[in-house]
């Protein structure tokens, strides 16, 4: 088993006396695709920045594939591709420079920096852009664009802080399927965001981090194993005045035709339909209230 | 691994020039107009009524001093303002990130403020040539002092804009600082015409043995000890190079 991010007992105050990490611990496998979540302030983008540098530590240390970040700084970053949470380009840059620099600043050479971003550019739908500067193009062409920047060395380990932040559902799911493309090619990825949903479609181990500490660290089917109830919401045709009989199931009328219901590991659906054919009531459509992962991730950081 | 180096302070290099280059008239015409301004005013309208020496008029006296202006300013500026816009803009994350070593960095910056510097140098020579249309007198040690002259001023710049938290901060030091010791270090008058206190503080200024070099180097007067003026400069860029390079190291104006 490769490790390709080790991290022990890493604690970080800052100036103002803020504890932001009280000694985490964690590691990532190659070939892993790693959420890290936690509400804000909870400990992520220190960390993340810590990891490429750009965040001093109080104590504790870090290895990207074995290499100390203090002791063998250019062999670590030279494994590791970064896109940050917030813009930090030059806005006066073009967009073929940007990618194309950066290349230059990891030591790759001229000739094979101009290919790679030639097809970084065209795999993210950026090439036709590429003679303009930053501030000519949108918020999701910008993320994209520290997409490509991030990946034009070739790093064996990617970090992203919530790197679909506002933009779109459409540009969202593309950028899922770049990213499902290039772990199953063999690059690991940390991935930090809000979206719950965008871990559990994507990642395949989960940490959850909160005031500075992890409190929770496995792969997703455990954590998710963890979840013994889940919410539905029935849609149903006629209108109700009163909530319908539906024992053992713990439910709530929402509104005249919605009707929420929780439903633990241990019940099946079918009685509850059953239950509400029983009672003539039609179903329309049924959804979750929210996904799993998000009822979990509620419940573990303790605001429900 | 060096050629992995070499390749990033070239970048770094392509980088910086292309930048102060696509912004020319901003970067590289200013300091030629206020010297042409310091060459008719003082060299051509007053100074025609003043002489130095027998053989040398005002105007061959200020040349040196005005060139060697011109170049530490433009070094100093650009300097200051790249690291100061590359922190403010948080581009400085991409080289940060990258795994170019501290020295590539702090060379790249100042290699380019060299870079500015010289070429500031010399247009402003070649406006000179036209008030004063003769050669310099020690070319070579004109080129040694252009450049110890513009690492050091870039490196002071460097120095500020690592320390800067907001614009303003940047031109703090070039205006209470850096103008009056280039003024008081002998651009417009020779420090032999000085007394003997005030000629003891001007050693003090190391603008003084700029000044010197330069006028050394363009018309073969000489005014401090040549060696001891090129001692003190190559002390003085070898202190301040690794001043920059542990504050730096230390991650002070770019990590937290």
């Amino acid at each position: 088993m490769t490790l390709a991010l080790e991290i022990n007992d890493l604690k970080k105050t800052y100036a103002n006396g803020f504890e932001a990490l009280k000694g985490i611990h964690f590691s990532v496998e190659h070939g892993d695709f790693f959420a890290l979540l936690g509400p804000n302030g909870a400990g992520k983008s220190t960390t993340i920045g810590i990891i490429s540098t750009l965040i001093k530590k109080t104590s504790g240390n870090v290895n990207i594939y074995g290499h100390d970040i203090e002791r063998f700084p250019v062999k670590a970053k030279s494994l590791l591709g970064v896109v940050p949470q917030e813009m930090n380009m030059s806005v006066f840059n073009k967009v073929f420079d940007i990618v194309y620099n950066q290349a230059g600043y990891y030591g790759v050479e001229r000739k094979l920096a101009k290919q790679r971003t030639e097809k970084l550019l065209k795999a993210l739908g950026l090439w036709e852009k590429r003679d303009v500067t930053l501030r000519q193009i949108s918020g999701g062409m910008k993320r994209r664009l520290m997409i490509a920047r991030a990946l034009v060395h070739q790093p064996k380990f990617l970090i992203l802080d919530e790197p679909t932040a506002g933009v779109d559902i459409e540009l969202r799911r593309s950028m899922w399927e770049f990213l499902q493309e290039i772990n199953q090619r063999g690059t690991t990825i940390i991935l930090t965001t809000h979206y719950l949903e965008e871990a559990e479609q994507l990642c395949n181990k989960i940490a959850i981090i909160d005031h500075g500490q992890i409190i929770k660290n496995t792969d997703k089917k455990t954590l998710l194993s963890e979840l013994n109830q889940q919410t539905i919401i029935l849609d149903v045709k006629e209108p109700c005045t009163v909530l319908p009989e539906l024992f053992p199931y713990t439910a709530r009328l929402i509104d005249t035709t919605s009707i929420e219901v929780d439903i633990l590991d241990t019940q099946d659906i079918n009685s509850l339909f059953s239950l509400l054919s029983q009672q003539n009531i039609q179903v329309m459509s049924l959804r979750n209230k929210s996904n799993r992962l998000e009822e979990l991730f509620i419940r573990l950081i303790g605001k429900k | 691994m060096v050629i992995q180096q070499f390749i990033a302070l070239k970048t770094l290099l392509r980088v910086e020039i292309s930048r102060f280059l696509r912004v020319w008239p901003q970067s590289l015409m200013p300091p030629v107009i206020t010297i042409l301004l310091y060459f008719l005013v003082f060299g051509h309208f007053i100074g025609a009524r003043l002489s130095i020496s027998s053989n040398l008029s005002y105007m061959q006296f200020i040349v040196p001093g005005l060139v060697m202006m011109a170049v530490v300013m433009s070094a100093y500026n650009n300097a200051a303002f790249s690291f100061f816009v590359a922190r403010f803009q948080r581009s400085i994350e991409e080289i940060i990130i990258s795994p170019m070593n501290t020295h590539m960095l702090l060379l790249g910056f100042s290699l380019a403020s060299i870079v500015r510097g010289i070429l500031t140098g010399l247009i402003v020579t070649t406006v000179a040539f036209f008030f004063y249309p003769h050669l310099p007198s020690h070319r070579c040690l004109l080129i040694m002092a252009t450049i110890l002259a513009a690492l050091l001023f870039s490196l002071l710049g460097f120095l500020n804009g690592m320390f800067a938290k907001k614009f303003d901060d940047v031109s703090i030091i070039p205006t209470f600082l850096l103008t009056p010791l280039i003024y008081l270090g002998g651009v417009f008058y020779s420090l032999n015409e000085l007394s003997p206190i005030w000629k003891t503080v001007s050693y003090i200024n190391p603008m003084t043995y700029l000044v010197a070099l330069f006028r050394y180097g363009f018309i073969d007067v000489h005014e401090v000890n040549i060696r001891s003026g090129v001692m003190v400069l190559v002390t003085l860029n070898v202190l301040l190079y690794f001043c920059c390079y542990r504050l730096l190291k230390k991650g002070v104006g770019i990590k937290t």
